[in-house]
């Protein structure tokens, strides 16, 4: 299948309006010595019908099951206006909106979309959405460091660990020290916080709910890093949470970062994802990546379009807030629709979800598998199970995914599972899950 | 346009909740949670009126032909868009155990093999999530491999030709950028690049073919004097899609790249994102590739996480999958030959354009060129300028090329028609810019007052930077 349309005749009349003789008269700038000459090695070409096939086979392959694990992914149901309205194509196929007069649709969307972050978070300013969340997370992390003059950060090590391996990929580029704060029973030890911070350290990052789920004490961790003189960065991983607990922005948090995939986007294996930053109002003209501004036309009507670009990559190139040149446009657009159609009923949502929750951990309890952390959660907890991937396995041979072990990442954590429930987890699906628990650990 | 919140009306919802009973077990203390979350109330039917009342307000693909210089607008096939949709790719958990994702690992191998075969590189990584994010990888590659050698060196070489995200990508990673001036015919100046090049020099970023939409005709020679002194040499892949199934880019001397796949593998730009810019690099750079590494063994497909001498990770997950599946299904879907004639096409379309508007338009460098070229607005009378030509072609209903760009041309106009657009367009396109000059000799200040018949006139950017409102505050 192709998708050109110029058949010989017209081929014919553009080379002679060109003046050349072939289309490989085009090409002698390219040293022949590097012009193939010959077809790609690649797979011969298929029709539509023949694709379709091929990539159902392939789809086939995997297997979502019925899925109890987060960790930075999560499953929410999708209303259908969500599909319906981002699915047309006068959004999908549109670019970055540099030409305003014609991209009111995207702009306007985006707006909205900064409009939602600030009004769920309670912070200042938001911006047009991240890559994702880590690197959402590494980027609020180097503003911070460009807005204190200083080269230290300290991270919990109840921080999603793809968070902190991307972190350090980041800070290791720059020459930026991260240190890691071990945790007590499932949360950042407050205690020790204190005596970890000095006059060179820029921030204090806090994952809330936490990647073990539990809710870290932000106000306090917020308080110790102000003492410093640091900035407090919290990181979101799961932001249906924000339907129930403390906005960050009431708690004084300078940065919010984080993934919103979960407002409207599927998991799709980890990617598209939706980063999102947003700040106290200081950080304005600091934040990497895109702006929409409300303004006017030449009428006087209301208009909105891309602002403050001079901190942009393509006005101040070396010199730039981030290298960022896009964002997520067709991932916020999703979000805004979700959070639409979702509106106020964000806190019932969120209620259930953790209602969800514990009663999948009750349940387990039941059958003697008990919680690791005894500590508020939202919809993710983590459960002690003995041989875990063996039981794991055993579990995704009855069609589910079980959760994450953590002990993939946490030396002293073998053989606990973070477990995640939400609307998409029936009570049936969740009883049906801690039987199944029961009988795979026999 | 209203915003959905002013179309919020107490007690309206478009969503209701299961009725399942649970029991509060675990209540979290009221000193953590807030006390309500105030966002929007409105109805279904006023969520789809107003966003299908906004999509009417926006330019896409679909709409007409995108000429954006360096951007690749190019048709994006529909069947991609039902794959992309297919739940066994869409309901997939990120970290399912690789026995469950068989299929979606499979894509990533198989790809990574396709553009290993279109470049010459040894192996891609699809981690990076767009194409400045692809750079930045790839100059971490670089600096861990001079890091390896025992070697100081934090200098990148960048054009004078170069998109903004080279320079920004450079000062990201802790390298100081010095930019190597272009010739008046737009290649690299081999003289002063000689002088440049010494041991403190990491890289070279080069947009192959450049951002002028042309090929750099001493590009053995510039990858020569950089290997000679041990450096190494990056290739933007921005413009791909002008040597697709022509030329491979590691046949020209490049070590790593990235690829924008968004642009020539047909994913659509969706307003700005979602892309994806996967790197790719040599056998020698292999083990610098971020993790995880998507290889294939006995027992099938797997995710190689320590590796190490790996930047390390770079993305929550493996980068955006269901981008990459799209270019999967587009590549096999064009095949050997439809992937040259891609490249071919595109090349065609661009040359044939730019014989149509040669004779109305200044052509500050007058070569063969590639996938795009650049116009500029010296040869308008009566004070009309690439901002003005840029706005009035929306009124004609095409959307603008890239203008004001590259920087060393002065008022640039960027125009890549891409493959996938017919002749009758092209000529349609022709006409239309030179119905503008036509207008700027006798009527200028329709020009200079254009757009005339979008959804909104004239934007005012400077208010917009000068009092920045960034969120709707009722």
């Amino acid at each position: 299948m192709k998708y050109t349309c110029s058949p010989e005749d017209d081929r014919y009349v553009m080379l002679k309006s060109i003046g050349v003789r072939a289309v490989d008269d085009l090409f002698t700038d390219i040293p022949e010595a590097m012009r193939l000459g010959k077809d790609l090695d690649l797979p011969s070409a298929l029709s539509e019908i023949e694709t379709m096939r091929l990539m159902e086979e392939l789809a086939a392959k995997n297997r979502p099951g019925r899925c109890f694990a987060g960790a930075g992914a999560y499953v929410h149901y999708m209303p259908a206006v969500v599909d319906a309205l981002a699915s047309r194509s006068e959004f999908y196929t549109a670019y970055t909106p540099y030409q305003a007069e014609v991209s009111q649709g995207t702009l306007t969307a985006i707006f909205e979309f900064q409009t939602f972050v600030c009004r769920l978070t309670g912070m200042d300013v938001a911006n047009a959405s991240m890559y994702d969340g880590a690197t959402a997370l590494a980027e609020a992390v180097l503003m911070s460091m460009h807005a204190s003059g200083k080269k230290s950060v300290v991270a919990g090590d109840t921080l999603h660990p793809h968070y902190r391996a991307v972190l350090e990929t980041y800070c290791g580029a720059n020459g930026l020290e991260l240190r890691i704060l071990p945790s007590a029973n499932g949360v950042m030890d407050t205690s020790a916080l204190a005596g970890a911070l000095n006059s060179a350290t820029a921030a204090v990052v806090t994952q809330n709910p936490n990647f073990f789920g539990c809710i870290e004490d932000v106000a306090a961790i917020t308080g110790a890093a102000h003492v410093a003189k640091a900035h407090s960065i919290v990181v979101v991983t799961e932001p249906h949470s924000l339907g129930l607990i403390a906005a960050p922005g009431k708690l004084g948090v300078d940065i919010l970062c984080g993934e919103a995939q979960s407002f409207g986007n599927p998991v799709g294996y980890g990617g598209p994802a939706l980063g999102f930053l947003a700040a106290k109002g200081e950080f304005m003209r600091r934040m990497p990546g895109r702006l929409v501004g409300k303004t006017v036309d030449s009428d006087g009507k209301d208009a909105y379009a891309l602002t403050l670009q001079t901190r942009e990559q393509h006005i101040r190139r070396e010199k730039a807030t981030s290298n960022i040149c896009t964002n997520q446009g067709l991932c916020a657009l999703r979000a805004v629709i979700y959070l639409s159609a979702l509106g106020n009923a964000i806190r019932p949502l969120a209620e259930l979800n953790h209602r969800l929750a514990a009663r999948c951990k009750s349940l387990l309890a039941s059958k003697g598998f008990t919680a690791v952390f005894d500590r508020p959660y939202f919809n993710e907890f983590a459960v002690g199970i003995k041989k875990a991937p063996v039981v794991m396995k055993r579990l995704e041979e009855e069609g589910f995914i079980p959760g994450v072990h953590l002990g993939d990442y946490y030396g002293e954590y073998a053989d606990c599972v973070l477990v995640c429930c939400t609307e998409m987890t029936s009570p049936a699906e969740i009883d049906a899950f801690a039987e199944a628990v029961k009988r795979c650990a026999r | 346009m209203p915003v959905i919140f002013e179309k919020s009306r107490c007690g309206r919802s478009a969503y209701a909740m299961p009725s399942w009973q649970l029991e509060e077990t675990d209540p979290i203390p009221a000193a953590l949670c807030n006390d309500g979350v105030d966002l929007v109330e409105v109805g279904e039917v006023d969520i789809v009126r107003h966003y299908t009342a906004l999509s009417r307000m926006n330019f896409g693909v679909d709409t007409g032909m995108y000429p954006l210089g360096s951007c690749t607008m190019k048709y994006n096939p529909k069947v991609n868009e039902r794959v992309a949709s297919l739940s066994g790719f869409t309901s997939l958990h990120p970290l399912s155990s690789p026995a469950l994702a068989q299929g979606a690992l499979e894509v990533l191998y198989d790809l990574s093999e396709y553009l290993a075969t279109i470049t010459g590189m040894r192996r891609f990584s699809f981690a990076p999530a767009a194409g400045a994010h692809g750079e930045l990888a790839g100059l971490m590659v670089a600096k861990k491999y001079f890091e390896k050698k025992g070697e100081k060196r934090s200098v990148i070489l960048i054009p004078d030709s170069a998109h903004g995200t080279n320079p920004a990508s450079v000062a990201m990673c802790g390298f100081d950028v010095r930019e190597v001036p272009s010739t008046p015919e737009g290649d690299v100046d081999m003289q002063r690049l000689s002088s440049m090049v010494d041991e403190d020099v990491a890289a070279m970023m080069l947009t192959s073919p450049n951002t002028l939409g042309l090929f750099d005709r001493n590009i053995v020679e510039i990858a020569s004097v950089l290997h000679g002194k041990g450096a190494l040499f990056y290739c933007d892949g921005a413009n791909l899609n002008a040597i697709l199934g022509v030329a491979k880019v590691r046949d020209m001397g490049f070590d790593l790249m990235h690829i924008n796949l968004h642009k020539t593998f047909s994913t659509p730009h969706g307003g700005g994102g979602p892309g994806s810019g996967p790197l790719g690099v040599s056998d020698e750079l292999e083990p610098f590739l971020p993790v995880p590494v998507v290889l294939k063994g006995d027992d099938g497909f797997y995710l190689e996480q320590n590796r190490p001498d790996s930047i390390g990770r770079i993305h929550s997950f493996h980068g955006n999958f269901l981008v990459a599946l799209r270019a999967y299904a587009y590549i096999r879907m064009l095949g050997p030959d439809g992937i040259r004639d891609a490249g071919e096409t595109a090349v065609l379309n661009a040359n044939y354009l730019l014989s149509l508007l040669r004779r109305e338009y200044n052509l500050p460098i007058d070569r063969i060129c590639k996938h795009e070229f650049v116009l500029n607005d010296k040869d308008m009378p009566n004070g009309v300028t690439t901002n003005d030509i840029a706005k009035r072609i929306l009124d004609y209903g095409f959307h603008a090329p890239t203008v004001y760009f590259p920087l060393l041309i002065p008022g640039a106009i960027m125009i890549e028609p891409t493959e996938t657009e017919n002749r009758e367009t092209l000529e349609s396109f022709a006409a239309a810019m030179i119905e503008i000059k036509r207008e700027a000799e006798s009527d200028p200040e329709t020009v200079k007052s254009a757009p005339h018949s979008t959804p909104v006139r004239r934007v005012d950017a400077v208010l917009a930077a000068r009092k920045p409102v960034l969120k709707w505050e009722g």
